[in-house]
């Protein structure tokens, strides 16, 4: 991968073409199996929140280098309805839609650094890292 | 395979092919009278929470149609990131392969029989 990448994500078959390339990134970036499963199983998550949820939207994936590691950043954004309550849809066990509630703080938990932002009416935008 | 249903994952699941799976299964267990089904994901990369719970789903249908599920050959980096996931598939029995699979469904269905008819 040279520079960044873009995925639209428009429908279920998306989601797919995300995690396939969110591998690749990965390999490329010499991954451990266990890292390229979590971050590809992130995208995952994330692409269908911004498929079923967000109404469409886009996934960024960025190669990074901080203190000398590298890692790779994905940004999923949609222009949906928004959440209300972050802080409750932070929480385990917590959903509106017919996931299993582990959607965000399951996520968070398979990535290093977790950032979400969202507005009602306006979209979300979720940013998450994984390091190498 | 007689009483039980293999199933063998070899293609990258999206959403609408996991939802058909389900489908496509129970309606097989309830023609075939199958008294058990074996899901072989040795081939999945990734079960994200939509296949987890179409897995689980399989499971529970099944169950209601009196059949048993066992899922067998989940790659240990699926099985980390899917427990640190928050997604541990409760009451889907698991194996760690299809071989071990069928003595599971084989020994779980011969028990069945002899409740059945009144034996032990």
């Amino acid at each position: 991968m040279v520079g960044n990448e873009s995925v639209p994500l428009v429908c279920e078959q998306d989601i797919v073409l995300a995690r396939q390339a969110v591998r690749k990134a990965a390999l490329q970036l010499g991954f451990s199996l266990v890292d390229q499963t979590k971050i590809v199983t992130a995208a995952s998550e994330l692409a269908r929140n911004a498929v079923v949820y967000g109404g469409g939207g886009r996934l960024e994936l960025e190669i990074v280098t901080e203190n000398g590691r590298q890692g790779l950043r994905l940004t999923i954004s949609d222009e949906g309805k928004g959440i209300e309550d972050l802080t409750l849809a932070m929480k385990d066990g917590w959903t509106t839609g017919t996931g299993l509630g582990m959607g965000l703080p399951g996520t968070k938990r398979l990535v290093n650094d977790f950032r979400i932002t969202s507005q009602p009416g306006i979209g979300t935008t979720v940013i998450v890292t994984r390091w190498k | 395979m007689g009483r039980f249903l293999l199933v063998t994952i070899q293609i990258e699941m999206d959403d609408g092919i996991a939802l058909r799976l389900q489908e496509d299964l129970t309606t097989r267990i309830e023609k075939t009278g199958s008294r058990g089904v074996l899901i072989d994901i040795s081939a999945l990369e990734m079960v994200d929470s939509f296949i987890g719970r179409m897995i689980a789903n399989i499971s529970a249908m099944s169950h209601i149609l009196n059949a048993r599920t066992v899922l067998v050959g989940m790659q240990p980096a699926v099985a980390i990131t899917l427990v640190e996931l928050g997604l541990t598939l409760p009451g889907v029995r698991t194996a760690l392969n299809v071989e071990r699979g069928m003595a599971l469904l084989a020994a779980s269905d011969d028990e069945n029989a002899e409740d059945a008819s009144g034996r032990k």
